[in-house]
């Protein structure tokens, strides 16, 4: 089982994640009784019966496939995954922002893929919580270094959608 | 100019840390190269032909004089005595080492400078016009409204790994374009209503490059409070929709074109209407807070006007660059002057340390203490008294930066081109210098009048080609440097972009060609007339017959 982050902390990773065409070129099914995270269109095609599955399941969106696409199923999901295929493609920023921020997502908002030190910071403030770190890369020294370079940020994020002037100011008042 | 706060200052000093450590990381194989590169290009360092370059931020151009004799020691330690002042208003390094870069950004964060976001598919440098706050024809000062984005831009989470490069710019001069808007990712436009109360009209979808195209109006009137919101909205749309597949089809211009400007601001209004009187929403007191920055320095009420009414008759040479290089401005008593870095003989944009010294000295002493660097690649000293022009004059003589051919035509830009530049296609600099040399003749050039003539070694457009009234692009055939010109592109009263003259030329084909298109000027002109002008009322025809036929 390997390793990730959650909520500032090194867990183990208990959900098996499906790339999208896996399940239906395998044939496989999916294991009964693990946490599992499909592809959007396998959800969308197989929603009814996910629903009444015991253990939990979780949707990956693609770059391309926007939160819109599964708004009406958020209440349903306890994870909802954005793929970086390559750390550069940077439009899963906007989505999580959106899953938070429009949706008001509250569970967990997972990042897999292409998922490096570098960018753990932007992706927390953006609205991630969860981190597949690459498995080649040292996962402590992401959560060290990573999640926190910067104790300043000018603009609001999704945990405190202020920016600094009025979180400072209402501190003065304060 | 912009007072760092203690939080300003920690951003850059993390920065820098944070930097160092993952130059160290890529120094110790932790790093990828193209892991590497995306984080050094967020940084403005390049890996060059021969060296690696480093592009200082210079935010709207604006410079102290302690900034500026920082930048002399980086220069004189780090690199070559040497730098070179872009087209964005940046400062770049040709020569310093990838491993020493994080004790420059050290040495920079001391003076309240760095190099966040001056590459990179991120939001760069935010630009405006060069006279912005003396400028007597702006309705309002637009670098508030710059410094407000600058922050908005700077670090943000969701706009760092956008499809392509976007440039942002300001302007706030009616009826004419001196921060180049139309010609940018966003431009905007500062106006009033009809209540006198700020907003700001936002173009898209403009820029230069393998595409060039001038943006579109997407919002008409943003009041002042909702700025930010509405740059969000762009961005959001670009950042999810934009091309990520191919770069030569990244830009927001290609998006804007492909949806057309109708549905781009049908997304961008459906994305602002949820952050709209949100916690962006700018509040007057930080308005107010910000332009407190950029309050009217010390003018004196006493200045001599006879002291320069006397220079100007008494000296030719001065009256000339007085005529010439220097601008009106909002004081009486007052005018904005500009260094001309483009003598002939040296690379266009270049400046030296001890040039640097020289004139964070003169800013000192007759300016209090603050520089521009311009979009032409000219340093500007915005507030001389009229009675200091003549001495100040001497001086800049003394140093070579007081050739008198602003806007004219050996004032050329270019970009650093094939000498030092990785993706240009062929040089610039020598094409430049060759035409500097063939109008050696400065009544002559005085004569031609106003005329830009930009020069871009890529079809990157770094010396923004496309907007000069003679533009030359150089281009790779088959191993060889050729060179295109184009006519008709305008960076002055508008931004429009030049048309395509014909076949290219060779490298020693370019200076005659150039001569020709002048004499064509010269035998069709008005009196009066610019060349802009003539070639707007005769076409492309009489040129094109002249310089082929």
């Amino acid at each position: 089982m390997g390793k990730m982050i959650l909520d500032g902390e090194i867990v183990d990773n208990g959900w098996q994640r499906f790339e999208p065409g896996q399940l239906e070129e395998d044939g496989q099914s999916l294991p009964e009784n693990q946490p599992v995270i499909v592809p959007l269109a396998y959800w969308q095609a197989h929603r009814d019966t996910l629903l009444e599955r015991e253990a939990p399941v979780g949707v990956c969106l693609e770059p391309g496939e926007e939160p819109a696409d599964l708004a009406a199923d958020l209440p349903h999901l306890p994870l909802v995954a954005i793929h970086f295929p390559a750390f550069k493609d940077g439009r899963g920023y906007s989505y999580a922002r959106e899953l938070r921020s429009r949706y008001r997502f509250t569970g967990e908002v997972r990042a897999v893929g292409d998922v490096l030190q570098d960018q753990l910071f932007y992706m927390h403030r953006v609205g991630f919580n969860a981190f597949e770190v690459r498995a080649d890369r040292d996962i402590h020294e992401a959560l060290e270094n990573g999640l926190r370079p910067f104790s300043v940020t000018y603009q609001g994020d999704v945990h405190d959608p202020r920016p600094i002037y009025r979180r400072r100011q209402e501190l003065e008042q304060a | 100019m912009y007072v760092y706060q203690d939080y300003d200052q920690r951003l850059l000093e993390e920065r820098v840390a944070q930097y160092r450590d993952q130059t160290r990381r890529y120094l110790a194989g932790q790093l990828s190269e193209d892991e590497f590169l995306v984080l050094r290009l967020q940084n403005g360092l390049y890996i060059q032909r021969y060296a690696p370059m480093l592009r200082i931020s210079v935010p709207y151009g604006l410079l102290s004089s302690e900034q500026v004799r920082t930048l002399a020691k980086v220069v004189r330690e780090y690199d070559k005595g040497f730098c070179h002042v872009s087209t964005r208003q940046n400062i770049q390094l040709n020569w310093p080492e990838v491993q020493d870069v994080p004790d420059i950004l050290a040495e920079l964060a001391s003076v309240q400078m760095h190099a966040i976001q001056t590459s990179g598919n991120c939001i760069r440098n935010i630009t405006t016009d060069e006279y912005a706050g003396v400028n007597p024809k702006e309705i309002e000062d637009p670098r508030p409204w710059c410094e407000i984005i600058r922050q908005w831009a700077t670090f943000n989470p969701e706009f760092a790994y956008l499809p392509r490069k976007f440039k942002i710019a300001v302007n706030a001069v009616p009826d004419a374009d001196p921060a180049l808007i139309g010609v940018h990712d966003i431009g905007v436009k500062v106006i009033h209503n009809d209540a006198g109360e700020t907003g700001f009209q936002v173009w898209a979808g403009g820029g230069l490059g393998r595409t060039p195209m001038t943006g579109q109006v997407i919002g008409e009137f943003v009041p002042w409070q909702h700025l930010l919101a509405y740059l969000e909205a762009i961005l959001r749309v670009y950042n999810k929709y934009g091309n990520r597949d191919n770069k030569f089809k990244a830009r927001i211009k290609i998006l804007v074109k492909a949806l057309g400007a109708e549905k781009y601001r049908e997304l961008t209004e459906a994305e602002f209407a949820e952050l709209k009187d949100g916690p962006m929403t700018l509040t007057e007191e930080e308005v107010a807070r910000i332009q407190g920055c950029f309050t009217e320095p010390a003018y004196r009420d006493d200045v001599d006007s006879g002291v320069l009414d006397k220079a100007l008759q008494e000296n030719r040479a001065f009256n000339r660059w007085y005529h010439t290089n220097t601008r009106a401005h909002k004081r009486d008593g007052y005018r904005s002057v500009t260094l001309t870095l483009k003598k002939t003989g040296r690379i266009p944009g270049d400046v030296s340390d001890e040039q640097l010294e020289a004139i964070a000295d003169l800013a000192d002493r007759y300016s209090f203490g603050e520089l521009r660097n311009t979009h032409q690649q000219n340093m500007v000293l915005s507030d001389v008294a009229t009675d200091d022009l003549f001495e100040l004059w001497e001086k800049l003589d003394a140093l070579g930066m007081a050739t008198p051919n602003l806007g004219l035509l050996t004032d050329i830009v270019a970009c650093p081109g094939g000498d030092l530049c990785a993706l240009a296609n062929a040089k610039s600099v020598p094409v430049a210098e060759g035409i500097q040399r063939r109008f050696d003749d400065m009544d002559y050039v005085h004569d031609l009048g106003p005329l830009d003539i930009n020069i871009s070694g890529c079809m990157n457009a770094c010396g923004h080609h496309h907007i000069g009234h003679i533009g030359i692009l150089g281009v790779d055939k088959k191993g060889k440097e050729f060179y295109q010109i184009t006519l008709g592109g305008r960076g002055d009263k508008l931004s429009r972009i030049g048309e395509k003259m014909g076949p290219s030329f060779e490298s020693y084909e370019v200076t005659d060609v150039i001569e020709k298109i002048i004499n064509v000027y010269v035998d069709k002109r008005l009196e009066n007339e610019p060349f802009i002008d003539t070639y707007e009322r005769i076409g492309m025809e009489p040129f094109k017959e002249h310089v082929y036929g």
